[in-house]
């Protein structure tokens, strides 16, 4: 546990509460960056964290994409994992037993090649006691209906959503892409669709050619953006969403340091997850709590809640 | 494994393009085994962006500067300039702040001890054979195949022969050494020892050809492997590599991180492996 500093002065709040689950604060690690717990206990202690969100899972185990899948660009990096992960039920078997053992909530990403596939990932969700709610990735294509990404057309959208939350009693956060050209149009459509709170933003899809060898440089030709390049149109598109929606956001996208947190937390994001930083520096979730803290005592804030949304 | 805040001890250009950099590190040599590595930050403020990943050469203790403190511990790296990181690191100086994560990764598997031992080592591949040698030499009879392009790639021979190694040198232009293939000499030393275990690192052309070799002999063969890393710890799932029987319907896609970097040469699917055109620090 972080240190008590409660001989100082008195210790801020940092608590919050989304979708009817609390978090002791509100910073948690974003989907695929943080694998599925373990591999990050030895850096830090997951009982600090608000939450843990697991890489995307899918019905079936899920093999990727060819390699190269990472490129490093200024400020950011490219991935084209292609989704790789365990599948739910290896998921339940593996990883559980393990992530059982911690006191802070669990948050599962989950996603589908079809509409019919997030229904049952959603289904096995419903069953397992551990994970507190779901976080639905709708940035994916459907690979039935012509590759159609569900997250970029509002109906697709709206439908994958409405089929999740008749198979779903847990909070539905539903993480949307960037990838749109206005993305109030998803976020009330996800609302209305029955989500209890909105995550944003995932990746912008980008590409990187090496000039000598005239090729991508990723296999898969294009990739997703994230780090800190990303974060002034991450901060954008929370701001939109917290304007268009009455759900409770959770901002993601470029958050290095506590000031970027902090921004987005001001623009009105309950919550922050932190993704590629993790990389950079496995504690950086720790580094970011403890500045969120410090921020609050200089500001003489004692209660986080009064910060979020308190944008002028 | 750990993050270390820590700074650096020294270093140095030791051919040219070629670096040999000690980092503070107490208690790392404890925990480290030859053939893992570590994730380097080049510095605190960004970008660049991610960790670059390194072999460990080898770990070690300063003499204390008065007798009352303790020896200072060490983690040594060798590297090649190649890029935005690597420049970065070439310009770095005694006390600069780094961090380095680590000890990561599966290395080298020493279970068959005893008897003949090729190491195989391709410019900067050289790198994680060092630490494996001075693991092997007490109970086996220690052989390294140093191949380079040229002079200036053929690093630390004399360290090896110090260890007690027999060290032998090509050189694509015989500026130094043998002129020719370091997959040759390989070939004359299989002839001779048919029971060798070979252990190899080095660019994926060299690798393949060593393979071939270990192969045609029926020779034990592990390789150290590079890939584009992001975490370095199994949670990007970024630097993958194919296993034995990968197929579109049974993917078995293996973390270099993790499983690796040093793997078995038969757990290992062959066709998919050095299409990426990844500038290999050696003499590729
Ligand atoms: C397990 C492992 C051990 C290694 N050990 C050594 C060593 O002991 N000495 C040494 O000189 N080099 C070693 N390398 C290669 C070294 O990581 C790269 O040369 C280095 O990352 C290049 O960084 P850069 O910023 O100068 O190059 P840039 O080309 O500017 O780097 C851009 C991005 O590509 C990545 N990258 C570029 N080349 C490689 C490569 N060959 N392998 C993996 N990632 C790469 C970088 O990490 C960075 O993310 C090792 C790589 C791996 C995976
Ligand atoms: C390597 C990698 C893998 C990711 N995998 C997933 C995933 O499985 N599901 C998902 O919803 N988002 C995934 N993301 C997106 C992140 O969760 C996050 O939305 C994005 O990276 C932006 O945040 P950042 O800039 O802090 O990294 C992944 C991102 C990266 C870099
Ligand atoms: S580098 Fe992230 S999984 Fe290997």
């Amino acid at each position: 546990m972080r240190p008590d500093q409660t001989t100082q002065s008195k210790r801020p709040s940092l608590a919050v509460e989304i979708a009817g689950i609390r978090l002791r604060n509100p910073v948690m690690p974003a989907s695929g960056t943080f694998g599925y717990g373990e591999e990050y206990a030895p850096f830090l202690d997951l009982e600090d964290i608000g939450a843990i969100v697991t890489k995307g899972l899918s019905l079936k185990p899920k093999a990727g994409n060819p390699t190269p899948r990472i490129a490093e660009t200024i400020s950011g990096m490219l991935n084209a994992i292609g989704l790789q992960n365990v599948g739910i039920d290896a998921f339940k078997k593996h990883k559980i037993p393990f992530l059982r053992t911690l006191n802070t909530p669990v948050i599962a990403n989950f996603f589908g090649n079809t509409l019919e596939e997030y229904g049952e990932v959603a289904e096995r969700l419903e069953d397992i006691p551990e994970i507190v709610a779901a976080e639905l990735n709708i940035s994916c294509p459907n690979v039935k209906q012509g590759g159609i990404v569900f997250g970029t057309d509002p109906k697709a959208a709206s439908e994958v959503v409405r089929l999740v939350r008749s198979k779903l009693s847990k909070p539905l956060i539903v993480k949307l892409t960037p990838n749109v050209t206005d993305i109030t149009v998803v976020a009330r459509a996800v609302e209305e669709a029955g989500a209890d709170a909105i995550c944003c933003i995932n990746t912008l899809t980008g590409m990187s050619i090496d000039i000598r060898t005239r090729k991508p440089r990723l296999a898969n030709r294009t990739g997703g953006l994230s780090g800190p390049a990303i974060r002034p149109i991450a901060v954008r598109m929370v701001h939109q969403v917290v304007q268009a929606v009455s759900l409770p956001v959770i901002g993601v996208g470029g958050i290095v340091r506590a000031m970027d947190a902090l921004e987005f937390l001001i623009a009105g994001a309950t919550a922050v997850q932190v993704g590629t930083a993790n990389f950079v520096d496995p504690s950086a979730m720790i580094t970011i709590i403890n500045g969120i803290e410090e921020f609050c005592i200089e500001e003489g804030i004692d209660d986080i809640n009064q910060l979020i949304g308190s944008l002028r | 494994m750990k993050n270390y805040r820590t700074k650096i001890i020294s270093n140095q250009e030791i051919s040219p393009g070629y670096y040999r950099m000690r980092i503070l590190a107490p208690g790392f040599g404890k925990k480290a085994r030859s053939g893992q590595f570590v994730m380097f930050r080049v510095q605190r403020s960004l970008p660049p962006l991610l960790r670059r990943p390194f072999g460990i050469f080898r770990t070690g203790f300063l003499p204390p500067d008065c007798d009352d403190m303790p020896p200072t511990e060490y983690v040594e790296i060798l590297y090649k300039r190649v890029g935005r990181g690597t420049t970065i690191m070439a310009e770095l100086h005694e006390g600069d702040r780094v961090e380095l994560l680590g000890p990561l990764g599966n290395g080298f598997d020493l279970t068959s001890s005893g008897g003949e031992k090729i190491l195989v080592g391709g410019g900067i591949g050289l790198v994680p054979l060092y630490m494996l040698a001075s693991e092997l030499v007490d109970n086996n009879s220690v052989r390294l195949l140093m191949g380079g392009r040229t002079r200036d790639d053929i690093l630390a021979v004399t360290e090896f022969e110090r260890l007690g190694v027999e060290t032998y040198v090509s050189t694509d232009d015989g500026s130094l050494g043998e002129e020719g293939l370091v997959t040759q000499v390989l070939e004359r030393k299989l002839q001779k020892y048919p029971d060798a275990e070979v252990f190899a690192c080095g660019p994926m052309p060299m690798l393949k050809a060593v393979r071939e070799k270990c192969l045609e002999y029926q020779a034990p063969l592990q390789v150290s492997l590079e890939e584009f890393m992001a975490c370095g710890v199994g949670a990007c799932l970024g630097c993958v590599v194919k296993g034995v029987g990968h197929t579109d319907e049974t993917p078995s896609y293996l973390c270099t991180c993790t499983a690796g970097p040093v793997f078995k040469a038969e757990h290992l699917d062959w066709t998919g492996l050095g299409n990426n055109d990844s500038e290999c620090g050696g003499c590729s």
